[in-house]
């Protein structure tokens, strides 16, 4: 049997080799053939996942609905003390200094990634603004969104919190932040898929211990990671109960 | 209506003007269940906490049975006074019952639930939300309620403090009119 593995198309560009690592590493332990795809969009990826072609996905929170409940996956783990916040961010000589200032027509900066879209747009909320009366600019990458601000292409832009953070400190430094999300419960999950069930016991074993070992440790650090913790699916379940309350 | 009543009723404590300073008014509400309790009122409004959401779960009955902290921290009261009570702790007087009703009859549905909600708080003053309820469901059985307020628009709850107060006048009249047959 041959499994395919793929990662949510929001991860960092410079982990790209980090996930790869990770797959080697796995395959080994459970000695069995995993081939890693990476799509260049949710758009493809959501694709594969409805043709049944992914065994084991590192998915964003707001996809996990739809793997957990339409597509019979479980829950395996979640990276440790990672949670996915957003960050409204405007131009630092914006006359914008607080949500409230944004005006029906606001032209906003994002990426695709749709966690962090919803969390914005619900920060958008108190302003009265909606999908139906915002100009969203939907660009590749974060370092899009902020280019699109100091351009004054854009009045507002949405960032992933580490994306922010990761951002040069020259681009930081000419952009001033809005609002940003203290939620903590909405966190990527790594899912496996029907054909994988036989290994649940393996991955759920495995996964933990990685930051006892030396080898397992560098391989989580590859991919940005301090350690795997156990989510059960009773846990997924609450988070996608929870996401479910945020969309419409 | 989903809920059904508890053989054995809360009797929940009146609220303590210890926890509230002054100036305040005193509301006696009755509940659902039949129980009643005197709670005190300040009108002072406390912010929603900026980029967060409150978030908590009931069983089926509407008792409380997890919160997070930032439903702690805008309730004025500790977790432990919070778990095991019924929801309508923070039940502010100003508030028709027409709203909560609609809000049982949409979630035991199975159809979610949003709403702006003015919330009481221990220490009497209080806070607006924009509020989304669900049923949560395992293997086709209902087992629990999740709610997830985030901050409301100023606009709308111009709106509600209206429609509400209309509400509640609406509800006092047809209570006088019952009462006097
Ligand atoms: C998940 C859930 C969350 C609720 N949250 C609130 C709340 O924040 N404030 C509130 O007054 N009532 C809330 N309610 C409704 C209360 O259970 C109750 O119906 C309401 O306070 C009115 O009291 P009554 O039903 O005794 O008339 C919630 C109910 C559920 C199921």
């Amino acid at each position: 049997m041959r499994y395919v593995m793929t990662v949510s198309p929001d991860f960092a560009p410079d982990r790209i080799a980090g996930w790869y690592i990770f797959n080697t590493w796995l395959q080994r332990q459970l000695g069995e053939h995993i081939h890693l795809e990476l799509y260049p969009d949710f758009a493809s990826q959501r694709e594969a996942i409805n043709n049944d072609e992914i065994d084991l996905i590192y998915a964003n929170p707001y996809d996990a609905a739809m793997l957990v409940r339409e597509k019979g996956f479980t829950a395996i783990a979640t990276p440790g003390n990672i949670s996915d916040e957003a960050i409204i961010a405007v131009a630092a000589a914006s006359p914008i200094q607080r949500v409230e200032d944004l005006r029906p027509g606001t032209r906003i900066a994002a990426t695709d990634d749709p966690d962090v879209n919803l969390i914005s747009m619900i920060m958008l909320e108190p302003a009265d603004l909606s999908i139906q009366n915002v100009e969203i600019q939907t660009v590749d990458t974060y370092v899009l969104v902020a280019k699109r601000l100091l351009q004054g292409k854009a009045d507002a832009g949405f960032f992933l919190k580490e994306a922010f953070a990761g951002l040069s400190g020259m681009i930081q430094r000419q952009l001033r932040q809005l609002v940003h999300s203290e939620i903590y419960v909405i966190r990527h999950v790594l899912l496996a898929g029907p054909r994988l069930q036989g290994h649940l016991n393996d991955l759920q074993e495995l996964l933990p211990a990685m930051p006892a070992d030396a080898k397992g440790k560098g391989v989580l650090a590859s991919m940005g990671l301090q350690r795997w913790e156990l989510q059960d699916q009773e846990d997924t379940e609450f988070m996608i109960d929870l996401m479910d309350t945020l969309v419409d | 209506m989903l809920r059904v009543q508890d053989q054995e009723r809360f009797a929940m404590d009146d609220m303590r003007s210890e926890n509230v300073q002054e100036p305040y008014t005193r509301h006696l509400l009755h509940y659902y269940d039949g129980t009643s309790r005197y709670v005190l009122i300040k009108d002072e409004e406390v912010p929603f906490p900026e980029g967060k959401l409150i978030v908590s779960r009931t069983d089926m009955q509407g008792v409380i049975t997890h919160c997070n902290q930032a439903f702690v921290d805008m309730s004025g009261y500790a977790e432990e006074e919070l778990i095991g009570q019924p929801h309508y702790i923070l039940r502010h007087p100003d508030m028709p019952k027409a709203a909560f009703k609609d809000a049982w009859e949409t979630v035991a549905q199975g159809i979610k639930w949003h709403g702006y909600v003015k919330n009481l708080r221990k220490d009497g003053r209080y806070y607006w939300v924009y509020a989304t309820i669900i049923l949560n469901v395992r293997n086709g059985q209902p087992i629990s309620c999740t709610s997830v307020r985030r901050k409301p628009s100023r606009s709308q709850v111009d709106a509600c403090i209206k429609l509400y107060a209309q509400m509640k006048q609406e509800e006092e009249q047809s209570h006088a009119l019952c009462n006097d047959r």
